[in-house]
């Protein structure tokens, strides 16, 4: 059983439904001969053709268009934005038309694409590589958003996205692409989206992430372990639909709440978690929710990128102001 | 110094202003029948576009977008498409998506605020009317590429404004139709104005036509006001295109005789002289003269049909108005295949709402 990185688990599950599913095509900049610029699409081209797998023309909103059309006639596309940064012309099609072709047309015409992109930061990268826009996606009715943080749940997950009759938006985080490998069987299993996944029991503190910062919620659990601090780790996996559930179940457990995410921190997911524990969890919370994100900033050159990202010490800090409230 | 290359742009025009052949009788006017039924469809929709226009102005249709004078122009490549094709509107070529079988009612409910509209009869795979600008040409080329892939012998047509040539999408499906030979026909229906801005303000581009050359596709500027001359470029690019010649941008020079939609004032931009001479060119009129020329129409017959029309579409115009609105819950209904679970819950909430 191969062990493989994120980026691997993420070109295996493409090679994967493309051979199952003939209607399921790849298109984006650079994707065929080079196999993507991180190589996410790496031997596809050679495996299905240069109709299947498409070098398209240098231009996002062509591709986001051509991704909207060829899945109203019921192909299965599944369209790259080369980075987080390039997305923005996307928008259009994915806001006026992916997101609600479904509703406009009374079900009469679908759109089962998906729209992958490298996203966040913490790579060294130059300007416009290194965004968190998924809350702009997260806000748009008739969206899924989905973000994996471990190469099996890539795998799954993008396999989910994929087979889903409606637009996903699956936004990959760039800076665990190679940070390690797992063993995930190619065996063509999908994990199910809309979900959260709790990656650490505990009882003393809920600790809600996604993206690569579970790889810091992870290991600031750990450490505060050996100081007593018991962090529950939940995995939101799919920003939209959020699966609250899970995490008000935890918090009943705990009583305490810390959100982490890359995205600036207004508007953003954390403030959707935040909301609807106020709406539903009030009174089993003991400590005000608190959120550890980027800043309202753009996301600075990368000189100072790790000081915008919500590293391990801004986590443990923020657990320790909940742990305050006894 | 040398030339790298060379380019013109051929304009086709069949029929003048008053009605006289310039030219050989294109080949799809040649059968029986044919042109006749172009030209009642031609004046039906004109009786349509004005009982819409009247049904807005009396409180009984949302804001609505015109067709006077872009018959010719919307008939003419419409049905040069066959069913399996796939049409990719704007939003005012109604005479094409009746054509392809959508049904005037359909047309009421959509400019009526329901959505019911664009699950219209006709076509299933044709899309909705298209209110962003021109994204629907990159649908259509999304289409095409679709055929393409799965080797299937269709073509795709979108057709844009004048205005909508200055949309990046036009550019980026221009250039994917160039790039992969797409079995596509990209129609602009130039009537003079995007709103209130002049065609002169839109582009320097002598042509819209040339717009394709950039692209690596033909392009041809046609009479837009001339049913024979559309239809037959539009057929000869529907015949490239199967014939996997690629693409063709077919610019139909027209006017647009009424308001942008029934929310626009145009006096405000344009003088009544220059809409004077423009209804000396109108579609209709120089067909009709044709088809009295040829003693296959008369004013009886004309007489006859625009009362048969007006009847037909006060059928679909009580149609719509006895329709009732969608129950509330249909605004959640068609969002997702499954509706998540959160917005199942705001479902919910609404229907206890309603139902309290």
């Amino acid at each position: 059983m191969a062990h493989v990185t994120l980026i691997e688990a993420v070109t295996q599950a493409l090679a994967y439904e493309m051979r199952r599913d003939p209607s399921v095509v790849v298109l984006g900049e650079d994707v065929g001969v080079n196999g993507g610029v991180f190589r996410a699409t790496v031997g596809l081209q050679s495996q299905f053709g240069p109709e299947r797998v498409v070098d398209t023309p240098l231009d996002e909103t062509t591709i986001a268009g051509l991704a909207v059309g060829m899945a109203f006639q019921g192909m299965k596309p599944v369209a790259e934005a080369q980075f987080d940064g390039f997305i923005y012309p996307m928008i259009d099609h994915i806001v006026c038309h992916a997101a609600r072709i479904r509703t406009r047309t009374r079900g009469r015409l679908t759109c089962p694409m998906v729209l992958r992109a490298p996203w966040g930061g913490g790579i060294r990268a130059p300007e416009h590589h290194s965004e968190a826009p998924e809350a702009l996606f997260a806000h748009i009715p008739g969206l899924r958003v989905v973000i994996p943080s471990s190469p099996a749940r890539a795998y799954g997950l993008l396999l989910a996205a994929i087979r889903d009759p409606d637009p996903v938006i699956f936004f990959e985080p760039k800076r665990i692409y190679r940070q390690y490998k797992e063993e995930v069987p190619d065996d063509g299993e999908a994990l199910p989206m809309d979900v959260c996944y709790v990656l650490r029991d505990g009882h003393d503190v809920s600790l809600v992430s996604y993206g690569a910062s579970i790889k810091e919620c992870l290991e600031t659990a750990d450490a505060l372990a050996s100081e007593g601090i018991s962090v529950e780790v939940i995995d939101l996996c799919t920003v939209k639909p959020i699966d609250i559930d899970t995490i008000l179940e935890s918090v009943r457990k705990t009583g305490r709440c810390v959100i982490v995410h890359e995205a600036a921190r207004t508007g953003g997911i954390g403030a959707e978690v935040a909301a609807q524990l106020a709406e539903y969890a009030m009174f089993d919370l003991r400590a005000p929710v608190q959120r550890v994100t980027g800043y309202d900033v753009p996301m600075p050159l990368f000189r100072l990128e790790m000081k915008y990202l919500p590293m391990g010490a801004r986590i443990a800090a923020g657990i320790r102001v909940v742990m305050a409230y006894k | 110094m040398s030339l790298a290359a060379h380019f013109d742009i051929e304009y086709r025009q069949c029929l003048r202003p008053d009605g006289v052949l310039v030219g050989e009788l294109p080949a799809f006017a040649k059968q029986e029948g044919q042109l006749l039924e172009l030209y009642q469809l031609m004046s039906l929709t004109r009786v349509f576009d004005t009982k819409a226009v009247l049904l807005q102005r009396t409180g009984k249709l949302g804001t609505y977008a015109s067709c006077l004078g872009h018959e010719a122009a919307h008939i003419g490549v419409g049905s040069a498409l066959r069913p399996q094709d796939v049409f990719c509107p704007m939003y005012r070529e109604y005479g094409a998506q009746f054509y392809r079988g959508v049904r005037p009612r359909d047309v009421l409910m959509y400019w009526g605020g329901d959505e019911r509209g664009n699950d219209f009869t006709g076509p299933k795979h044709d899309l909705p009317w298209c209110v962003p600008i021109s994204t629907q040409c990159l649908h259509a080329a999304g289409a095409a590429m679709a055929f393409k892939i799965r080797h299937e012998a269709r073509v795709a047509m979108s057709v844009c404004g004048d205005g909508g040539t200055s949309k990046s999408d036009f550019y980026g499906a221009v250039n994917m139709a160039g790039a992969w030979k797409l079995p596509l026909l990209l129609v602009v229906v130039n009537n003079q104005y995007a709103i209130s801005v002049p065609r002169r303000l839109q582009s320097g581009a002598e042509t819209l036509a040339q717009k394709a050359i950039a692209g690596g596709i033909r392009g041809v500027q046609v009479d837009g006001n001339d049913l024979l001359a559309v239809r037959s470029v539009a057929d000869e690019a529907v015949a490239r295109a199967l014939a996997g010649e690629g693409a063709t941008l077919i610019e139909c020079v027209t006017y647009r005789l009424g308001d942008h939609t029934t929310a626009d004032d145009a006096r405000r931009y344009r003088d009544d002289e220059e809409v004077r001479k423009a209804w000396e060119e109108e579609p209709l009129k120089r067909l009709r003269a044709y088809l009295y020329a040829q003693q296959l129409w008369d004013e009886a017959r004309e007489a006859q049909w625009l009362a048969e029309s007006a009847r037909r579409i006060d059928i679909e115009i009580n149609a719509y108005l006895e329709s009732t609105p969608q129950p509330v819950s249909a605004m959640f209904d068609f969002l997702y295949a499954e509706l998540p679970h959160d917005v199942a819950g705001q479902r919910a909430q609404v229907m206890a709402e309603e139902q309290g």
